[in-house]
């Protein structure tokens, strides 16, 4: 996609056609050719398995959409007859709603990767930029999505979500209205959620070709954070990672298997299987886990217009990312406290999780009533996710910026082939001099 | 491409043209693309707002009758649920000594039901912090409780605690006779 070029056309043919539309030269230059650092570890797999969920997703998102009905009196029912009576019909579901979790786990991991190895640092920030508009995308799509087997938690997550931009002053109800095209969630919000579920992954795909030309121009970063100084860093993408991702990829989807065949409603609601009821919300109201974090935000604030305003700004943080880390070190490798910072911000986002995923008066430790503040009781959920949130936006706002002007970071490597040539597993002679030609 | 723009602006103005006609031009041209533009994005963005037959289907009549002293009554109207609960005196009582009270969203009791209607308590049944329905009669206020974000409401569907900024909104409704009423 850019830079300079290796591809040599061999056939007429494809000298014919490179010189009308040379797609096989971009094909080649950046899955073949492609100079890749040398020391990628499995964490950077997580982008070959996003490429090839958002496939999944498209593909299996095609078929059922050939036997659903977006209507509020078939809608319930045309899922369950895909599951009783379209041939197939219950694997291609199954997939489709199991791999919405895998697409999720496999994006959290993608994005955390980057937070720890400084991916979204200079020269990479319309880079991250970019993931964060996919990551946007995804949750809208996933969203909707959701809604459409219009069951109870479908129907009264629609409620409670399109509610929160009710919030804005004076155009909020507007806003609310223009969503519903109605007074309440009816059917035509059910049709417009459905026409936009099946266009906002075409728009994914979009943007992940941005992501991906946006990545091949600064290339890969690499778990050092070191940039590539020579052709000795790096080694072209075929067959190195084409066979790392492949087999990583494989991994993965046995895991994800494993889901759709032993267990495809672990990670769903079983309320979700009972028909939609305006008159009657569930008694413990749960988004999906992957937006868990997310509400536990919302519910920590007791003011409707903060609460909603704290979990946008949850996101907006990952946008504003870039400028925010002061630090000129890109890997936390070579960050011991901005480490250390980081592994309580994941167990956070993992405590955002559980908190969100629990009634907000439940105990966090059960039994225990002593934790007693005049009228708050400590020990409950949203007590926890109060701190929990807290800590998520410091780490944004006050860690990031004040760490990398305090902190004294670890030396870093000259390049990228300095640790491992000096690496003491080398050092005895007889050694092999290039790990990759022993056997 | 660079080094071809270098040459080109005096060029521009070499021609013996009137620099400001041709700006004109550029702009009225702009202006008019984006008004064309502009003009034609709003029947796409209204067009989500709802249609005709959503909002000519607003009113309903209800009868009264069907609600014993005590209960509460749910029915659906414009897609959302509607309470019609009939209060007994210990509860109107209750609503009553809340006046006084430190109210998030202040109103009396006296406003929020017809006048010398107190047992007939008429409300849109969605919590306004998010929309959920409240249960009836949960709460300690004896009101509803909102199952989603844990918002309590008293027997005059008054926010008393949790996050929902507003009462329990009152539609427009009006007595037909002693024992119907017309919502919308």
């Amino acid at each position: 996609m850019s830079g300079h070029s290796n591809y040599e056309p061999k056939t007429g043919f494809e000298r014919w056609l490179d010189t009308r539309l040379p797609v096989v030269r971009l094909a080649y230059d950046s899955m073949i050719d492609f100079p890749t650092p040398k020391n990628l570890n499995y964490w950077w797999t997580f982008g070959g398995i996003l490429a090839v969920m958002l496939g999944v997703q498209i593909v299996t998102g095609i078929v059922l959409a050939m036997h659903y009905v977006p209507h509020v009196d078939h809608a319930f029912d045309s899922v369950e007859r895909i599951m009783r009576d379209v041939n197939y019909g219950w694997l291609i579901r199954y997939m489709h709603a199991n791999g919405a979790s895998m697409f999720f786990l496999a994006v959290y991991i993608h994005m955390f990767r980057g937070l720890y190895y400084g991916s979204y640092k200079a020269p990479r920030e319309v880079l991250w930029l970019l993931g964060c508009v996919i990551y946007l995308l995804m949750m809208a799509t996933a969203f909707m999505g959701y809604v459409l087997p219009w069951g109870q938690m479908s129907f009264h997550g629609a409620v409670v979500i399109t509610n929160l931009f009710g919030a804005l002053p004076v155009i909020g109800p507007k806003i609310t209205t223009w969503l519903w095209g109605g007074f309440a969630v009816d059917d035509p919000t059910l049709n417009r959620f459905f026409s936009l579920h099946y266009l906002l992954p075409f728009m994914i795909a979009g943007v992940v070709g941005l992501h991906i030309w946006a990545l091949h121009v600064p290339g890969n970063n690499n778990p050092t954070g070191v940039n590539v100084k020579s052709k000795e860093d790096t080694v072209p993408f075929h067959p190195y990672y084409t066979v790392k991702d492949g087999f990583a990829i494989s991994v993965f989807l046995i895991m994800y298997a494993a889901f759709v065949f032993f267990n495809p409603n672990a990670l769903g609601d079983a309320v979700n299987y009972v028909k939609a009821n305006p008159l009657v919300t569930p008694a413990h109201i749960v988004p999906e886990w992957y937006f868990l974090p997310f509400y536990a935000i919302l519910r920590a604030v007791p003011n409707k217009l903060m609460g909603v305003l704290a979990m946008g700004g949850a996101i907006a943080m990952l946008f504003l990312l870039p400028w925010l880390d002061t630090s000129k070190v890109r890997s936390m490798r070579y960050r011991p406290a901005a480490k250390l910072y980081f592994v309580i911000f994941v167990v956070t986002c993992l405590i955002l999780g559980i908190c969100g995923g629990n009634l907000p008066d439940a105990h966090v430790i059960p039994g225990l009533n002593t934790f007693q503040l005049g009228d708050a009781d400590l020990n409950s959920m949203v007590w926890l996710s109060r701190i929990a949130a807290l800590y998520y936006f410091a780490y944004f706002l006050v860690i990031l910026p004040v760490l990398g002007l305090t902190e004294t970071p670890l030396p870093q490597p000259e390049s990228i082939s300095s640790p491992v040539l000096s690496h003491p597993a080398n050092a005895p002679a007889g050694a092999a001099a290039s790990p990759e030609k022993r056997g | 491409m660079a080094d071809t723009v270098v040459g080109a602006n005096p060029e521009h103005h070499a021609g013996g043209q009137d620099p400001n006609r041709r700006d004109f031009i550029h702009i009225a041209a702009a202006v008019g693309a984006v008004g064309a533009v502009g003009g034609l994005a709003w029947p796409f963005i209204d067009q989500m707002n709802p249609a005709g037959d959503t909002l000519a289907l607003a009113s309903i009549e209800f009868d009264l009758g069907k609600v014993e002293l005590g209960q509460q009554v749910t029915i659906k109207w414009r897609g959302k649920p509607l309470f019609i609960r009939h209060r007994t005196g210990k509860e109107i009582a209750e609503a009553i000594k809340g006046d006084t009270a430190d109210l998030r969203d202040k109103q009396t009791d006296e406003q929020r039901h017809k006048p010398g209607k107190a047992e007939w308590l008429v409300l849109i049944g969605t919590c306004t912090h998010l929309g959920c329905v409240p249960t009836f009669g949960g709460g300690e206020y004896g009101g509803w409780f909102c199952p989603c974000h844990g918002s309590v409401y008293d027997t005059s569907g008054r926010i008393r605690k949790g996050p929902a900024p507003k009462n329990l909104e009152v539609p427009d409704y009006a007595f037909l006779s002693d024992t119907k009423v017309k919502v919308g």
